[in-house]
């Protein structure tokens, strides 16, 4: 091990999970002692203890699977209609010009708070979670969309061009190669928006998979499952957001 | 030449009639005229899609409302306080985490993996901690704002040409002068961003908390209209917090000179 790992790699490592093991012992003796008040934070303990309960009572290999298919399904309708938008962006300029900017104000409005309009349309269903997850993700897939083939090298439409390629094979072979790093990102950003946006709605409706479990959790008053179920769904948009940055950096071209 | 043309044709035209702003007007028309038609046909339940007159109607009624403007004051404090406290913390984070390089690489993961985690998930526990009274929405607010602004200011600290740095020490700069005279000055773009992205989430992360449980404030006004099944005041609150936040977000954007970088 060089001198250059264990600076830049080892004692980094071992200073981040030795400071989080010092946080978690740290609170485990202030709440032993009294210091901190064990009926609004359980102790770290408890909370491991509860892991196992949380896992085999309240079913969270069934709510695990609602949430993947609620946030797969919107995910999957992301895709298609965002980079379908952007195509046809792309295409009309006119159009374009005219509707980017709204499609980037649209990314910063708050549409979560459309929850209770879609509980009216939709009802109290999967579908109402899905079409939320659906409207957040979908702008940053439109603007990178557009974005990736925009950008895409003149040099690489004129070599298509002078192959005389028709407008079908100019898109597959030219232009979605090129930019398909750039829609990738646009569509991990749209992922990970969906996926805030599936949990936090089901845990605001109170239905669902793994964003119901807090809310059910927490209005049981169960503090060491509320703690374990907040850990548990921290863990899987963690695992979620490593896996798609995986992804987008192995479709990313070498430098 | 006929590039030059096109270019002295556009330049001739009004702006409210560039081939831009029609699209735009005709795009708006070609909704509204659907919508009006969907809300008269009766396909949909009575109310689900009101008339437009009726949408137009609610919001003239909202914006003439005292209880309205009482409601956003509260939201409004509860998203300042919100980012006043986690922008601070998260600005001092950035610092220190922009500022040291052993820092960043042992803790700057945390704030990179937990920043897009669902924060209403912590409501609960903000609840338990701050009580059922605007303390727990404005710690839903700080904690909402808190990651972008940590991350944009050590990404912003990290980009500061060292030539400005050396040239701060060679002045003999105290520390207070190196941050006010270079530091910040330096990083107004970012660490701006970051405000500006910091403001959308304390929102949303705010209104969402208010939606849940409480008594006040904008999302409780929305929920309450959900519960009363009064559509078109839904739909007149919903329209009049969307053009709020867009304006509040450009608002910001602009102060910040963010749109004197977009050509650079």
């Amino acid at each position: 091990m060089t001198a250059a790992v264990v600076r830049d790699r080892v004692v980094p490592l071992t200073l981040s999970l030795g400071s989080l093991v010092l946080v978690i012992v740290a609170v485990e003796l202030l709440i032993r002692v009294g210091l901190i008040n064990r009926y609004i934070v359980p102790m770290p303990s408890q909370i491991a203890a509860s892991f196992g309960r949380v896992i085999t009572e309240e079913d969270i290999a069934g709510r695990f699977r609602l949430t993947f298919f609620e946030a797969f399904t919107a995910g999957l309708m992301i895709t298609g209609v965002g980079i379908s938008i952007g195509l046809l962006l792309y295409r009309v300029a006119l159009l374009r010009l005219a509707t980017e900017t709204w499609v980037a104000a649209f990314a910063s409005a708050p549409t979560v708070l459309l929850y209770p309009l879609f509980l009216v349309i939709f009802g109290r269903s999967a579908l109402t979670i899905i079409m939320m997850g659906f409207v957040a993700g979908l702008p940053p897939v439109i603007l990178k969309t557009i974005e990736g083939l925009s950008g895409t090298r003149r040099v690489l439409i004129d070599v298509g061009r002078s192959l005389k390629l028709t407008p079908r094979q100019q898109f597959t072979k030219i232009l979605l190669p090129a930019a398909l790093p750039t829609i990738c990102v646009g569509v991990r950003l749209g992922l990970i928006f969906t996926l805030i946006n599936v949990v936090g709605v089901e845990f605001l409706i109170n239905f669902g998979g793994l964003g119901q479990l807090i809310s059910d959790l927490a209005e049981r008053y169960d503090l060491p499952g509320t703690y374990a179920a907040i850990c548990f769904v921290i863990l899987v948009s963690v695992v979620f957001f490593m896996i798609t940055e995986r992804i987008e950096r192995w479709l990313r071209p070498v430098e | 030449m006929a590039e030059t043309g096109r270019v002295s044709a556009a330049r001739a035209l009004p702006r409210w009639a560039s081939p831009v702003t029609l699209v735009r007007v005709a795009l708006v028309l070609a909704v509204l005229v659907i919508w009006e038609a969907v809300a008269a046909s009766g396909l949909l339940y009575r109310d689900v899609v009101p008339r437009l007159g009726v949408i137009a109607t609610a919001v003239r009624d909202l914006l003439a409302s005292s209880d309205y403007y009482w409601n956003l004051g509260v939201t409004g404090s509860e998203v300042g306080a919100g980012l006043l406290i986690g922008g601070v913390s998260g600005l001092v984070v950035g610092l220190v985490l922009g500022a040291n390089r052993l820092a960043s690489r042992a803790f700057e993961a945390y704030l990179y993996y937990l920043g897009p985690t669902p924060k209403i998930i912590f409501f609960p526990v903000m609840i338990m901690w701050f009580g059922v009274g605007p303390g727990s929405k404005v710690a839903m607010g700080a904690l909402s704002c808190f990651f972008p602004i940590a991350l944009s200011t050590a990404s912003g600290m990290r980009q500061i040409d060292k030539v400005l740095i050396r040239v701060g020490r060679s002045f003999r700069l105290s520390a207070w002068q190196m941050a006010t005279k270079i530091y910040l000055p330096a990083m107004r773009h970012p660490v701006i961003n970051g405000v500006r992205l910091g403001l959308g989430v304390a929102i949303i992360g705010t209104l969402l908390a208010e939606t849940r449980l409480s008594n006040r404030g904008i999302g409780f006004l929305i929920i309450q209209a959900y519960g009363v099944f009064d559509m078109p005041r839904m739909y007149a609150m919903l329209i009049v917090l969307f053009v709020l936040a867009i304006a509040l977000n450009a608002a910001v954007g602009r102060l910040g000179g963010l749109h004197t970088i977009r050509g650079s």
